[in-house]
């Protein structure tokens, strides 16, 4: 009996042990519609807007950015980043920083929208850089998108967009939760580690594409069952062992079970 | 059977038509003598002893589903535009075999179940050999005389992972692809021949055009049928052997305790396969495997983060993450540092095990039969070796999964090397200890060891008595009537 309960006890941490692996590191951030962007590009240039916003950066941001975004000891200068990187860099909470770490995870908004705008307005008005990537995913082309993005966001991002391991403690998100805009706005800045992916390489439509296949992915037509995080051959592996192997030795433990052995010995004796 | 029987008075021979036909082969042939001994062959009751089956049945499995993707599989090259019903792939260029198998995935009716249950038989056939392995080794089953059914065993496990290997690279997508590239390093990293052997195998430099097609070969012919003879010798030798058992229930080196092959043990086995069959086909229903539809064409010039082999290449692929930078360069050969992850360590490792039978009786001394298991704690010094090994080979694999384990656990993939360079070094170590360790506690525990090679106190009667030449006879004391197992005779268990 004991042994049978030790089974279970293999069994059952083992299963928690696949349920973390499982686990994997997700990012929510605010979505936003081309049309909010487009809004959003017509009061960069506002002066109101940017005075609110150095108003703002000078209270939440100087201490590591430096007074006029110029940097510190503590944080980079912000006076090449442009609308694009400050609308990235905020809208997906990266900034601000909450402790000093190898890379920046993304949270939850810290500004109001309009609060985000006007830092965006400002940072922008620094590098006077206010173009901003328009992201519209249902004009992309899904097959393009798909070749493009294995032959280029696959190495980091791994081909189901779930993320990978990077030097030193970083790592390459996982893209399945990340609105689409976001997507269109890191090719273009190429935060941290990542390169840039700017209009000399992706065109806006293939930008789109890009967008469109990493959407497709967040839900894909994806037949055969239970996906296993879609992590590969690691996950298989120990669903091989956990599920597998498991059910099987408690198949053989049953076959030769005692309850058998008395059974047959029974009916042999009644014979 | 009696139903055809006539009222005419009962003459020689069978009666009715079918008994008649078996008469006239039994009288050519001798079947019945045959038939008789293997069905009354003495299985012993213990569940470890099926371990082993598992394989085999998994190894049925395999070779059913293959045949069923072998009808729709094209092992070929050229390029092709992809026109079947998965969208996100419709116009993109591909190899004719990725494009099979994406129609074996999507417009082949029940094609999928098959390919993912082929898939994971392929995973469960690997696991069930490599823990029959564990049982052999542990239990000491590989001592004389069963030396060369551990040969024969070692060389089976060394086909099924090649043909695992083989099978992962023949769907031309980016993971099988990322693999075979790996393999080939491997092999081009063997100092002087390597590059030779390379484009031996690969006809020419990597990819070329021809590897998917001789892995075909390979994989559904040439290997199957090497397994399925080398199969054969293993139950033949298992069976010219007898079988062996644990130590107790009148056990000894010189019988066999168990239950017959018939009627009890066939409804047994039977029943196995059934299981693993079902828990296959369950797997292969609810749980996807190798979505490759995903991963692409292969292209020489892509690879997506976290490519891995399936589990029991891991240890491989651990062995080349977790090895340092080093070349060395010896009389002016440079050796690439593939070569110690991906040649050496599997070199040593397999020629240690096809040894191990002789190491071990040169350590020990003892070069007698056997036929009554060792209980693992009464060997603590083989039990502690063969626990390091698992260990290592286990860190190996964790370190093949390395980059997935950083990210899942948000850690320093830098620092996770290191922990698994120290690792493999420290844990088998640790571990053989404390193995060592529980080992002698449990025999403290217990007492001595159970005799084996001598009679049990009180005596049984050994197994198969009635049984042709199961027990080897030097019986003469009759023990305390029978074993409760052993009451079958012929009387009440008629051989049909």
């Amino acid at each position: 009996m004991s042994s049978r309960r030790s089974w279970a006890v293999g069994l059952l941490s083992a299963s928690v042990v696949a349920g973390v692996v499982l686990v994997l590191v997700g990012t929510a951030a605010g979505d936003q519609q081309p049309e909010d962007v487009r809004a959003l590009s017509d009061k960069l240039d506002d002066p109101e807007v940017i005075a609110q916003g150095r108003s703002l950066f000078e209270r939440a941001c100087v201490s590591c950015h430096g007074d006029g975004g110029q940097g510190s000891d503590f944080g980079p200068s912000l006076l090449s980043d442009g609308a694009t990187g400050a609308d990235f860099m905020l809208r997906t909470g990266r900034m601000p920083l909450a402790s000093p770490v190898p890379q920046a995870p993304s949270k939850p908004q810290a500004f109001s929208d309009e609060e985000t705008d006007a830092l965006v307005a400002y940072v922008a008005d620094l590098a006077e850089d206010r173009a901003l990537p328009v992201v519209e995913a249902a004009a992309g082309d899904l097959v393009l998108g798909g070749e493009l993005f294995r032959a280029n966001c696959a190495p980091c991002h791994n081909a189901s967009a779930i993320g990978g391991a990077l030097s030193f403690g970083q790592h390459a998100p996982s893209l399945l939760e990340v609105p689409g805009q976001q997507i269109g706005e890191a090719m273009r800045f190429g935060p941290g580690e990542m390169p840039v992916f700017g209009e000399d390489v992706f065109s806006d439509h293939e930008m789109n594409s890009i967008v469109r296949y990493v959407d497709y992915l967040k839900d894909p037509d994806d037949p055969g069952g239970l996906s296993l995080g879609r992590i590969g051959p690691v996950t298989e592996g120990f669903a091989a062992w956990i599920i597998g192997m498991a059910a099987l030795l408690i198949g053989i433990r049953w076959v030769t079970a005692k309850l058998w052995q008395r059974r047959t010995e029974e009916t042999e004796v009644g014979v | 059977m009696t139903g055809a029987a006539t009222p005419e008075p009962p003459v020689e021979g069978p009666r009715t038509r079918l008994g008649r036909l078996g008469d006239f082969f039994d009288k050519r042939l001798g079947l019945a003598r045959l038939a008789r001994a293997a069905l009354d062959k003495i299985f012993p009751d213990q569940w470890s002893f099926l371990l082993g089956e598992i394989a085999l049945y998994s190894f049925v499995i395999l070779v059913g589903t293959g045949i069923f993707l072998a009808l729709f599989f094209t092992a070929g090259q050229t390029t092709v535009t992809y026109d079947g019903s998965y969208a996100p792939l419709q116009g993109v260029e591909m190899s004719a075999a990725y494009q099979s198998a994406l129609d074996l995935s999507f417009d082949v009716r029940a094609g999928l179940f098959f390919r993912q249950m082929h898939h994971w038989a392929a995973l469960i056939f690997m696991a069930a050999i490599i823990v029959h392995m564990m049982r052999v080794f542990f239990t000491g089953a590989f001592r004389r005389p069963r030396e060369i059914n551990w040969v024969i065993g070692l060389s089976l496990f060394l086909l099924a992972f090649a043909n695992g290997f083989a099978g992962y690279s023949l769907l031309d997508d980016q993971l099988s692809g990322t693999g075979l590239r790996i393999g080939n390093a491997a092999v081009i990293s063997i100092p002087l021949v390597g590059t030779w052997i390379g484009s031996f195998l690969f006809g020419g430099d990597f990819p070329g055009d021809a590897i998917i097609g001789r892995l075909y070969s390979l994989h559904i012919l040439v290997i199957p049928l090497l397994i399925a003879v080398l199969l054969a010798a293993h139950l033949t030798i298992l069976i010219r052997h007898k079988h062996t058992h644990f130590p107790g229930k009148g056990a000894r080196d010189d019988n066999v305790v168990g239950q017959r092959l018939w009627p009890t043990y066939t409804a047994k086995a039977l029943g196995l396969f059934f299981i693993t069959a079902g828990v296959l086909a369950l797997m292969a229903g609810l749980l996807q495997i190798n979505p490759i539809w995903l991963y692409g064409p292969f292209d020489i010039a892509n690879v997506s983060s976290a490519s891995q082999p399936d589990w029991y290449v891991g240890w491989l692929e651990g062995a080349l993450r977790v090895m340092p930078n080093w070349t060395l360069s010896i009389f002016g050969y440079e050796i690439p540092n593939p070569f110690w992850g991906g040649v050496l360590l599997p070199g040593v490792t397999f020629s240690i095990l096809y040894a191990w039978p002789w190491i071990e009786a040169r350590l020990s001394g003892d070069r007698r039969e056997h036929h009554v298991l060792d209980r693992p704690r009464d060997r603590p010094l083989r039990t502690a070796l063969g626990v390091a090994v698992l260990v290592f080979y286990t860190v190996l694999g964790l370190a093949g999964a390395d980059d997935v384990i950083a990210v899942a656990f948000g850690l320093s993939l830098n620092a996770w090397v290191w922990a698994l360079r120290v690792g493999c070094i420290v844990l088998p170590i640790a571990s053989a200890f404390i193995t060592f360790r529980v080992c002698k506690e449990l025999q403290l525990r217990d007492g001595p060891a159970p005799a084996t090679g001598q009679r049990a106190p009180g005596g049984v009667t050994p197994a198969g008595d009635a049984g042709g030449d199961e027990a080897a006879s030097s019986d003469p004391v009759p023990g305390p009537a029978v074993e409760p197992l052993e009451r079958l005779d012929e009387a009440k268990t008629p051989v049909p």
